[in-house]
């Protein structure tokens, strides 16, 4: 039975075996300058701003909230489009009747300035 | 594919349900004034409480036995919508008093009913859990309703957080008992269970027994029920109750008189200790209380005791009938008085949060008759003094509980109403005893509320045999 | 193949992990995950059964879960962020106006 996981077992130790030559072989022959523009966590890259725990505008939950919300749904859409054809025209309707469900929220969320920025 | 009998199953629910949704979005596009809410809210739920009792004498199952009509179901129904109603009119007033008028309160409440609706008629365990959810989430939200009182928001994420928590054993058990009988539907799971005695089932059957206990307030689940009951706008307070307990009971007693009478030797011991305890430890702790809604949340948690009382001997089929007729007309006397007792409450209560010890009801008597007289009433109910609908609900609970043999358990039920008695009859003697001043709020709705509570609780207890007849016929069979 | 106990002792393991997190973490928001990893035991035990018992109706459940935590994040999230605004901390022992 474990003979089935020898291959993942063997990529396993192979990619653990590349990963450190690849980083090996830098350490070896790379040139080594130490500088201030070196040591920055993305070298070339933005320079960083503050700290890197700060709090954030509390309008970003409200919209991962509601896209939580909204995206969750779309688990319920996976076995209905497996047994489409078998539901036929009824499980077609019952959909238009989530979704219009879904809507609603939508509708309501937006009445209430929920997807406003400012 | 669902026949129009499925449809004609769950009508009321149905019925409810578009309503609220269409409630949703009339009131934030259309509706200025947000007492118009509430009448259509209310309006919503008197047309639904009508096609619940056109209901009634009605059987059928629908969805391919997931939903279930019966006499119980319209029995705990049409109680959810009156108790529905009588949420409306406790709001009404009290949330422009409070300044936290808003429609989604009417709403919410609206989406909690049609959980609750769902619940009773629910026998399938994954239909159990939509409506548990449907009716919780409402709740936690119209518990932090009063956004800039601390308290509130206390409360609200108080009871989520243990309402959530109680939902994680929920669905473990669930789980534990799909494994074991391969069905969620509850009468296959009663063939699946009868055929074999396994612990899997024991634990499932345990844990669900544990999320529901969280619902419906039973020590030791019961730790939330003060601060969120304290904390709450009073309003809701008195909703959520009624309400949520009903929902609790009622799922409780389908869940386990359909699908666990086999396993109904081990369960009887555990839930005749869950009885004792909770009546028990819900009296002592009301008696050093100070502030009315912390003292009617821990009489709140007595009473639950005394309801599950009668679900002791759930699986003996010569007493369950009997003793679940009682427990059911326990249910209704308690849904009455409470609203009765958190009504009087609110006629009290002050913006500023004064008018909530139990010292500010000194002297009520002498300065507004009616309002003493009805809380006496619904104190001497709870307590079970005669002439109340209390007593008669315990007269009735504790025959059959004697009837089926645990004459102990209704010894520690007596001893423990006396106990009661003394911290009710304290609010009592404040009312009529004491010197004191309070400012008293006169509404339209409120009055009527306790005054029609106080009315039933005295009507009901001298012609109780109508109630009772309709909740033995509401029994499960 | 591994066997369904393995997945059975995991979930419990898990739920049992959840169930110790929301008893001892003061923090709502790490009471909340300790709540969210009960239900998700929940869900694996559930499908593992459903495999088991070859029926579907466990999968469907697993479905219903993991919609309704979804909601529940919703209004948990809400109250916790509610409560920061007013209070300027969530740890749980420091909301405490309501005792008696």
């Amino acid at each position: 039975m474990l003979l089935e996981y020898l291959a993942i077992a063997l990529l396993l130790v192979v990619s653990t075996l590349v990963g450190l030559i690849a980083i090996g072989l830098g350490e070896l022959f790379g040139p080594k300058i130490k500088s201030k523009v070196k040591d920055e966590p993305y070298e070339s890259g933005m320079p960083v701003i503050g700290a890197g725990t700060r709090r954030m505008p509390v309008r970003f939950y409200l919209i991962a909230v509601l896209f939580i919300l909204f995206d969750i749904e779309v688990v319920f859409f996976l076995p209905w489009a497996v047994a489409f054809r078998q539901l036929g025209l009824f499980g077609m309707f019952e959909m238009v009747v989530f979704i219009v469900i879904l809507l609603v929220g939508y509708a309501y969320a937006w009445k209430k300035g929920a997807l406003e920025w400012e | 594919m669902p026949q129009p009998q499925d449809y004609q199953t769950l009508l009321p629910v149905i019925v409810l349900a578009v309503w609220a949704c269409a409630l949703l979005l009339l009131d934030s596009f259309l509706i200025q004034r947000k007492g118009l809410t509430a009448c259509l809210a209310a309006a919503g739920l008197a047309i639904t409480l009508g096609l619940t009792l056109s209901q009634i004498g009605r059987s059928s199952s629908g969805f391919s036995g997931m939903v279930v009509l019966d006499g119980f179901s319209t029995f705990i129904n049409a109680l959810q919508l009156v108790s529905g109603l009588l949420g409306v009119a406790l709001a009404y007033a009290y949330v422009k008093r409070m300044g936290i008028e808003r429609g989604e309160y009417y709403t919410l409440l609206l989406f909690s009913v049609v959980g609750m609706m769902l619940m009773a008629q629910a026998t399938d365990l994954i239909v159990v859990f939509i409506a548990l959810e449907m009716l919780s989430i409402p709740l936690y939200v119209l518990a932090a309703f009063n956004r800039t009182q601390a308290a509130s928001e206390e409360a609200g994420l108080k009871y989520f957080l243990l309402g959530a928590f109680s939902t994680g054993f929920l669905v473990y058990g669930i789980t534990l008992v799909y494994g074991a009988t391969a069905s969620t539907n509850l009468s296959a799971i009663f063939a699946a269970a009868s055929s074999t005695s396994n612990l899997l089932l024991t634990i499932g059957a345990a844990l669900i027994l544990v999320g529901f206990g969280f619902k419906v307030a039973v020590v030791p689940f019961h730790m939330w029920t003060p601060d969120v009951y304290q904390g709450a706008p009073t309003a809701v307070t008195g909703f959520m109750s009624s309400g949520a307990k009903i929902a609790g009971f009622a799922a409780l007693l389908r869940v386990f008189a359909t699908a666990f009478p086999a396993i109904a030797a081990d369960m009887t011991d555990i839930l005749w200790a869950l009885a004792a305890v909770t009546m028990i430890l819900g009296n002592l702790v009301a008696i050093s209380q100070t502030d009315i809604k912390r003292m009617l949340a821990y009489s709140s948690i007595a009473h639950a005791g005394y309801i599950l009382m009668a679900f002791v001997p759930y699986g003996n089929p010569a007493v369950a009938p009997v003793s679940i007729a009682a427990g059911l007309f326990y249910l209704a006397a308690y849904v009455i008085t409470n609203f009765g007792a958190w009504g009087v409450v609110i006629a009290l209560e002050q913006p500023d949060g004064k008018g909530l010890q139990i010292s500010d009801y000194s002297g009520l008597f002498w300065r507004k008759r009616g309002l003493a007289v009805a809380m006496t009433v619904f104190m001497l109910s709870l307590i079970g003094f005669p002439p109340t609908i209390g007593m008669v609900g315990k007269f009735y609970l504790f025959r059959a509980i004697i009837d089926g043999g645990f004459t102990g358990l209704a010894i520690i039920g007596v001893i423990a109403s006396l106990v009661s008695a003394f911290y009710y009859l304290r609010v009592v003697v404040n009312m009529f005893m004491r010197e004191g001043e309070q400012k008293i709020e006169r509404e339209f709705w409120l009055d009527l509320t306790w005054g029609a509570a106080a009315f039933l609780t005295v009507a009901i207890s001298l012609a109780p045999g109508w109630l009772f007849y309709l909740a033995s016929a509401a029994g499960l069979r | 193949m591994v066997p369904v106990n393995y997945y059975i002792i995991l979930s419990a393991i898990l739920f049992t992990l959840g169930a110790l997190g929301v008893l001892v973490r003061r923090n709502p928001l790490i009471m909340f995950m300790s709540i969210e990893l009960m239900l998700n035991a929940a869900n694996l035990a559930m499908v593992a059964f459903s495999s088991v018992n070859h029926s579907f109706s466990g999968q469907i459940f697993v479905f219903f879960v993991i919609a309704v935590a979804a909601a529940e994040v919703a209004v948990g999230l809400a109250l916790i962020v509610q409560i920061f605004k007013s209070k300027h901390t969530i740890n749980v022992d420091d909301v405490n106006s309501l005792k008696g």
